[in-house]
């Protein structure tokens, strides 16, 4: 529990930003308070849990016990069933985000940060029109926390932005409807992450097969919320997949969620406010991996917190817009050429889809890219060619 | 009137996300939708991955 009801930060949300976020405003002497609404940090997961060693390793030095299984192949199947594997250089995690999240929730409390749980969050505390902390429920019982700052790293839902004024609303072409099941007892290369391009199995979005270590597996499917309003329902979709497929599986538990898939938020701050990781949009909206950007966007939000906190300076919107700016100076710039590359690819059917992965199947795999794989998905317009380079320059 | 199977409901948020007037709480094992802001959008109803929520014509308790 909270021994003072003022802190220099309150961040909503401990998920990989939020702790991320915290660990860093703690360790250079703020006072920080970690909310989350869950009982236990980490459960329930919702997420297909993959992300790229170079990622993570940004941050921390990966433990074993995070690591369910490591990847080096892509492979991606044709609606028709062909398909085609791609190496990269790097390397690929399978998380356990259950863990993974606890102990950055634990490194943020280490550091000086108060970590609590089970608190709700519902409502935004104002003084002249400025955000100057947070109320809700904790224990059955309202309380009222004033901060000079409060973080928004509370997920898909992002209401924390929108208390504040910010729109955060996301329509359906900006949000895939995800379900996920982890099942075990099943045959399945673990070096290998697989994905279903097929607008019959997944319009406008993608299954995966995600290695979990052993004879387990992350299946997922994401379909575009557009999609969903007349078709079936991602629930059905991915079992349909799974019973056939796999038919002697067990489940060992399922994952439900809506992914963010837009362009990057237009405010990501306000007065005394600032939206990061999932709640600032910060997902790659192609892949819709979000772990490491969210993490990379606490840590900017955090330089830019830290410096005006210290300095006695108002955490006003234009104080704390440096956070913005280097944001979209540098990730979301990318994020835009994703969503571009996004929606060229959305465009495919599966005749297209068929005869990419025929094609990129010719070329001798030592010389197959995913900066290749995706060149040969877009229209040969000079400025998406440019995106795709600039995208995967390192694939 | 939206109504959410809350035996089947997994509070994932996702309804939350796209809910254009913020009229759905969510907590960490329950879920209120304030009928007097709701305006039957349906968009919760398209984006839930598992199709708890439903529409119904009538307000009946």
């Amino acid at each position: 529990m909270w021994n003072t009801k003022q802190y220099d930060i309150v961040v909503v949300g401990a998920g990989p930003a939020g702790s991320t976020f915290a660990r860093i405003a703690a360790s250079k002497g703020l006072s920080v308070l970690l909310l989350d609404r869950k009982s236990k940090i980490g459960i329930p997961v919702r997420c297909g849990e993959g992300v790229m060693d170079s990622g993570l390793r940004l941050f921390h030095e990966p433990r074993s016990e995070w690591i369910a299984a490591t990847v080096d192949k892509f492979c991606f199947v044709a609606p028709n069933g062909s398909s085609t594997t791609v190496q990269f250089q790097d390397k690929g995690y399978i998380l356990n985000r259950n863990i993974f999240d606890n102990d950055l929730a634990v490194l943020a409390k280490d550091e000086g940060a108060t970590v609590v749980t089970k608190v709700y969050v519902n409502g935004l505390l104002f003084e002249n029109d400025k955000v100057v902390g947070v109320k809700g429920i904790c224990n059955s019982e309202a309380f009222e926390i004033k901060s000079k700052l409060v973080i928004g790293a509370d997920g898909v839902e992002s209401r924390i932005g929108r208390m504040a004024g910010i729109n955060t609303k996301l329509n359906l072409n900006d949000i895939d409807s995800g379900y996920q099941k982890t099942i075990s007892g099943i045959k399945i290369d673990q070096n290998v992450c697989h994905f279903y391009v097929s607008n019959k199995l997944a319009p406008e979005g993608y299954l995966w097969i995600f290695p979990k270590g052993k004879d387990t597996a992350n299946i997922g499917i994401g379909i575009s919320g557009k999609s969903a309003i007349n078709g079936e329902s991602a629930k059905s979709r991915l079992n349909k997949f799974i019973d056939s497929k796999f038919p002697n599986h067990k489940v060992e538990s399922i994952s439900v969620g809506g992914i963010p898939l837009s362009k990057p938020i237009k405010q990501m701050v306000t007065d005394g406010v600032m939206l990061i990781g999932d709640a600032a949009r910060t997902v790659n909206p192609l892949s819709g991996g979000g772990i490491i950007l969210g993490m990379k966007s606490a840590a900017k939000a955090a330089e830019v917190a830290i410096k005006v906190l210290r300095n006695g300076i108002e955490p006003s919107t234009i104080n704390l817009m440096e956070y913005q700016k280097r944001w979209m100076s540098n990730e979301g710039k990318q994020i835009n050429r994703l969503y571009r590359i996004k929606k060229a690819i959305g465009k495919l059917s599966d005749k297209d889809l068929n005869r990419i992965i025929d094609k990129v199947n010719k070329i001798p795999i030592e010389k197959r890219s995913i900066a290749r794989l995706f060149r040969a998905c877009i229209p040969q317009k000079p400025s998406l060619l440019i995106d795709v380079a600039k995208v995967f320059m390192r694939y | 009137m939206i109504k959410v199977d809350k035996d089947t409901c997994d509070y994932c948020g996702a309804c939350v996300a796209v809910c254009p007037v913020d009229c759905i709480e969510l907590f960490e094992k329950d879920i209120e939708i304030d009928n007097k802001i709701c305006t039957d959008c349906k968009l919760c109803i398209y984006i839930c991955p598992i199709k708890v929520m439903s529409y119904v014509e009538h307000k009946t308790v």
